[in-house]
């Protein structure tokens, strides 16, 4: 099975006062495609940072990621974004559904970055899928954080893409709620064969999961599965 | 790589979604660009109108085609040229001249114009009853309306021009030829021409206007006419007008005005610019994380950027229409402002070029001052969705400088386009961005100061509203910007106002005139100076004149001089006859600027002659160079001994060419007297029994023409004031964008503080004791700048001392720190109004 994303020697170094911070130190790993796969640990332990610079929202000079056979830091700022654009979906902790557009038009708007014809329609079945049909015209402050991240959801899916970064997806959400946005991803995650990578507290999510790592001090501390 | 495949549409579509959900704060910068568009609009409108209209009505306004005039009768050469060309339709002579009206005692200056033929063969000559316009011509009088109505007069009552005695034959409402303004002075009044010699009033001293009016065909070029002909008659002191070169003459005369109103119109529309400016960067930072949330999801820095820039370019191209429509409406307003003033009835059309000028305006000065604020959604980072990042430290240096010198050039370009004058627009972009770089010094050093040496000890509601003026995001440098040029504005208006009053201004002292009396003959000054005397007034002065006109220049006779395309000579200086005086010292409006002053002479070759900085400047002349007159025949040589600076706009004669005691006083002369009349009462007995005994003299009250002065400025004022207050209108919707901008983050702190345990009142003293720091330090400094200029502009353009009036300091700063505090106070009503529960439920949401 070929990789999807590559981790070879990730370090990551903050200058903070006089001193460097080391928030990341000589992290490796793979994850296959399709794969399911969780970052687990304590706060401060390197998790966010990890999840940033595998999906290029952040750079290092040391070590390489390669995602979807692109090494990410020989490529600009731009030409990441086109790779996240067609490879990537992003579930956040705290949804960030752009406040001033409705529910479809958060949705659509990966599908009309890459230029996709029939955008709405697309938007519209994968807000029925999620649940939210009847919603498509609300604003993200008329909707529950449940709703928002099921928005999220089918926002990530929208474009089909090869891998999914979540960053604590249920972690702003009650638990039965978390249960079902949990399900859900999975379900999407079947379906479409996308890769998963969760960063998470959460370690019954966690064994959800095909593979996991367990971050401390910006060290992989165990690795499972 | 490539770039994704979403398009130009995308990005509109994206503005549109985004824009529509924050439009409250769009709107407020639209109505921002919405003001400035209209103040500039609105003036540059009206006088290109006004423009029109004069050269649409030029030949009303003439009443002919053209017109070649002279000072003095006009010679068998010039009678040849009006001969080629068809010979005159129409002559006039005129004059100004006391009348007298026996029926009512009354006395009065008028212009008295003696006419013949069929003039106005453009335009009306409008009477009441409309038939005097012709019946006037068998031997009446036609009086302009405003004097009939001041002295009570009727058609068929008698006016007494010198020697001859007319029935009024009607009201003179309007001719062509005179204007309103000077009309207030010496209003007109039409005689039959065969009259004018009767009357005896033309003599020595007198200045007359000789006139002849033509009527042309169609098709004859005026502009090669006056090619052809101009220079002829300038050879024999005459001069030719056509109707267009009256219209750009009288254009002109408004253009200067109109540039000034321009400039302050300008300066309303960089006002919101500058709210534009401060607001799109509190606009820019709440979109700090939509902005990574788009670029996580894989939209470009360029697209990221465009879509607010897009927005910016829609609310430029809205708001300039809104304020070119706006813009319009106000200019319908304007001749009822200035009415009379304006020398044509002006008829408001709707021009293609404001409607360009205000849409170009609009996006051009949004997207300019909008680029700096925007540069920030660049360096917004994609890693900002998933946590606070620290905000990049800086824009690019080279990025900043461009927008900078984009802004500076396209102001300096602007105001060169409505000044006509690179030094003049050079000088009015220093001086603002001297007023801009003060009052941002003072803003920041103010909150620097407060922040080192913050009063710890102060009450809890004083320490949080001082903190407010320097917490991060706050509106102390753009408030005290507004509020500051705003007010400066005003003032500044205020103060130049007061200075030229001021300068006009007779003194009350006992022994200053208030009253000039002309075209004295020498055999009448002793007559007249005990007529004045036994009436119980003191003659100031006796001021002898003798014409004269320059023979030669630096030994160059004026005929060479004339025939010399390349001479820098002014044409003023060749044709003109000069008044001269003789005395043996200097006067009160006068200043040696070069050379020796000489009291006395006796010798009677080089006479050593003393002459006006404007007259060296305009024949070329220095300390040293001979100067021959023609003394009514006589040639007198002299030689520039001393060039005095004049002050013209003193309400006294004044004079170019000054002679020594010891050479003129047996020349032909006449004279001029100044006197000084206690009250109005005696004041009319005087000119009453002056215009009965000695017909001849002209006597101007310089209090009338002050009180006329004072009604003409308090005219242009009232404009003035009206522009300047738009400049406030736009300050106060740059207050509320500040305010509206940053409410959220005081509605958040609100709820905390009364989570906290802080009461609705408190919170509202918090902000209104802000408010009114911020009022106070824009007004003041507004003020003291107005100060401080005004003093630069008495010292280099009026030449006076500057004493500021109370009133900006008693009135504008209190009434604008009383707005500024009302507003911010109004605006911020609802940051009590909420619970504090729904406030932070919904902040959590």
């Amino acid at each position: 099975m070929s990789k999807i994303l590559k981790v070879q020697n990730l370090s990551k170094t903050y200058r903070s006062g006089d001193h460097d911070l080391n928030v990341l130190n000589n992290v490796s790993f793979e994850v296959d495609e399709g794969q399911s796969f969780a970052i687990v640990g304590p706060s401060g332990s390197g998790k966010t940072t990890l999840l940033g610079l595998c999906a290029g929202l952040d750079t290092t000079d040391q070590g390489e990621v390669w995602l979807c056979g692109s090494n990410l830091f020989d490529l600009d700022e731009d030409g990441r974004a086109l790779l996240r654009n067609q490879n990537v979906g992003f579930v956040f902790q705290d949804f960030q559904l752009l406040p001033t557009l409705t529910a479809l038009e958060n949705v659509v708007v990966p599908l009309e970055l890459r230029g996709v014809k029939k955008a709405y329609e697309q938007g519209k079945e994968l807000l029925a899928k999620v649940g939210l049909a009847d919603r498509e015209s609300h604003y993200p402050s008329q909707l529950s954080g449940g709703e928002q991240q099921r928005v999220a959801l089918a926002r990530a899916f929208a474009n089909r893409p090869s891998i999914l970064f979540a960053d604590e997806p249920t972690g702003n959400l009650d638990d039965d709620t978390g249960t079902r946005i949990e399900d859900l991803l999975f379900e999407l995650n079947k379906e479409q064969g996308t890769a998963l990578v969760i960063v998470t507290h959460d370690l019954e999510l966690a064994q959800k999961t095909d593979k996991s790592i367990r971050l401390r001090s910006g060290k992989i501390e165990e690795t499972v599965g | 790589m490539g770039k994704n495949n979403a398009g130009f549409s995308w990005l509109l579509k994206m503005a549109w979604r985004d824009g529509k959900a924050s439009y409250g704060k769009l709107l407020l910068f639209v109505f921002s660009i919405t003001l400035g568009v209209a103040a500039v609009v609105s003036v540059h409108s009206f006088s290109q109108v006004l423009k029109e209209n004069i050269a649409l009505q030029s030949k009303s306004l003439l009443g002919a085609d053209y017109v070649i005039e002279s000072d003095k009768p006009v010679n068998d050469r010039v009678m040849g040229i009006m001969d080629s060309l068809g010979g005159a339709d129409a002559k006039e002579i005129n004059f100004l001249s006391m009348a007298a009206f026996p029926g009512s005692n009354g006395t009065k200056l008028m212009e008295v114009r003696g006419l013949e033929g069929g003039f106005p063969f453009y335009g009306e000559l409008e009477t009441n009853p409309s038939t005097a316009n012709e019946n006037f011509k068998n031997g009446g009088a036609l009086v302009d309306a405003t004097t009939m109505l001041q002295l009570n007069l009727q058609q068929g009552d008698s006016i007494k021009l010198g020697a001859v005695i007319l029935p009024i034959a009607g009201t003179l409402e309007s001719v062509p030829g005179s204007t309103s303004v000077f009309g207030a002075i010496a209003p007109p009044v039409l005689i039959p021409f065969r009259y004018i010699e009767k009357t005896g009033l033309v003599q020595t001293g007198s200045r007359i206007e000789y006139k002849y009016y033509f009527q042309a065909d169609e098709a004859q070029d005026m502009e090669l006419l006056s090619e052809k002909v101009e220079p002829v008659l300038d050879l024999e002191e005459a001069d030719l007008d056509t109707h267009l070169s009256e219209a750009r003459r009288l254009g002109r005369r408004y253009e200067n005005f109109a540039k000034f109103l321009n400039l302050v119109g300008f300066i309303a529309l960089l006002l919101g610019c500058v709210g534009i400016a401060s607001g799109m960067g509190i606009y820019v930072r709440m979109k700090i994380r939509s902005i990574a949330v788009l670029k996580c999801l894989g939209a470009s820095k360029r697209q990221s950027y465009l879509i607010f820039f897009v927005q910016i370019a829609c609310m430029g191209i809205v708001g300039g229409l809104l304020g070119t429509t706006l813009g319009y409406l106000l200019q319908q307003l304007f001749p009822s402002l200035v009415g009379d003033l304006l020398p044509v009835d002006v008829t408001i059309t709707f021009s293609l070029q404001s409607v360009l000028l205000g849409l170009s305006l609009g996006l051009a000065m949004s997207i300019l001052f909008a680029l700096y604020p925007l540069m920030q959604t660049l360096y917004v980072s994609p890693l900002q969705a998933l946590r606070v990042v620290k905000e990049p430290k800086s824009r690019s240096k080279r990025a900043t400088a461009a927008v900078g010198m984009g802004i500076l050039l396209f102001i300096s370009g602007f105001s060169y386009w409505l000044l006509g004058d690179l030094v003049r627009s050079l000088l009015f972009v220093a001086g603002l961005l001297t007023v801009f770089l003060i009052l941002t010094a003072v803003a920041r050093l103010f909150m620097s100061l407060l922040k080192k040496f913050f009063p710890y000890s102060w009450s809890f509601i004083a320490r949080q509203s001082l903190k407010n003026l320097f917490r991060p995001q706050n509106q102390t440098l753009v408030l005290v910007l507004s509020i500051g040029i705003g007010t400066f504005l005003i003032s500044t208006l205020y103060f130049t106002k007061d200075m030229l009053l001021e300068k006009a201004a007779i003194e009350d002292s006992a022994n200053s005139a208030n009253m000039i009396l002309m075209d004295i003959q020498k055999q009448q000054v002793e007559a007249i100076s005990q007529t004045v005397e036994s009436a119980g007034m003191p003659v100031i002065d006796k001021i002898p004149i003798v014409t004269m006109r320059v023979e030669t220049l630096n030994g160059r006779h004026v005929e060479d001089i004339r025939k010399d395309s390349t001479s820098q000579v002014s044409r003023w200086i060749l044709n003109h006859e000069f008044r001269v005086t003789y005395r043996d010292s200097l006067i009160g409006s006068e200043r040696l600027l070069e050379g020796k002053w000489v009291h006395r002479t006796e010798t009677n070759s080089d006479i050593p002659i003393s002459v006006s900085s404007d007259f060296a400047n305009m024949a070329k002349v220095s300390i040293g160079d001979p100067v021959a007159f023609n003394v009514q025949g006589r040639i007198m040589e002299t030689k520039v001994t001393s060039i005095r600076e004049v002050d013209w706009s003193r309400l006294q004669p004044n004079f170019s060419i000054v002679f020594p005691a010891g050479v003129l006083e047996n020349a032909p002369q006449f004279g001029v007297m100044t006197l000084r009349t206690p009250d109005d009462a005696s004041s009319a007995r005087l000119q009453q029994e002056l215009v009965q005994n000695f017909p001849n003299v002209s006597i101007l009250d310089l209090k009338r023409i002050l009180s006329l002065l004072e009604d003409i400025l308090g005219k242009i004022g009232w404009i003035i004031n009206f522009m300047a207050f738009f400049s406030i209108f736009v300050g106060v919707a740059v207050l509320m964008g500040a305010i509206y901008s940053s409410k959220h983050q005081r509605v958040k702190q609100g709820a905390l503080l009364r989570t906290l345990g802080a009461k609705s009142a408190q919170i509202l003293k918090m902000i209104a004791i802000e408010y009114t720091i911020l009022g106070f330090l824009g007004a003041f400094m507004g003020v003291v700048l107005a100060v401080l200029g005004s003093t630069l502009l008495a010292w280099l353009l009026f030449d006076t001392a500057f004493a500021p009036s109370a009133v900006p300091f008693i009135i504008i700063l209190p009434a604008i720190t009383l707005l500024v505090f009302t507003l911010g106070v109004a605006n911020s009503m609802g940051i009590v109004r909420n619970s504090p529960l729904s406030v932070l439920k919904k902040e959590k949401e």
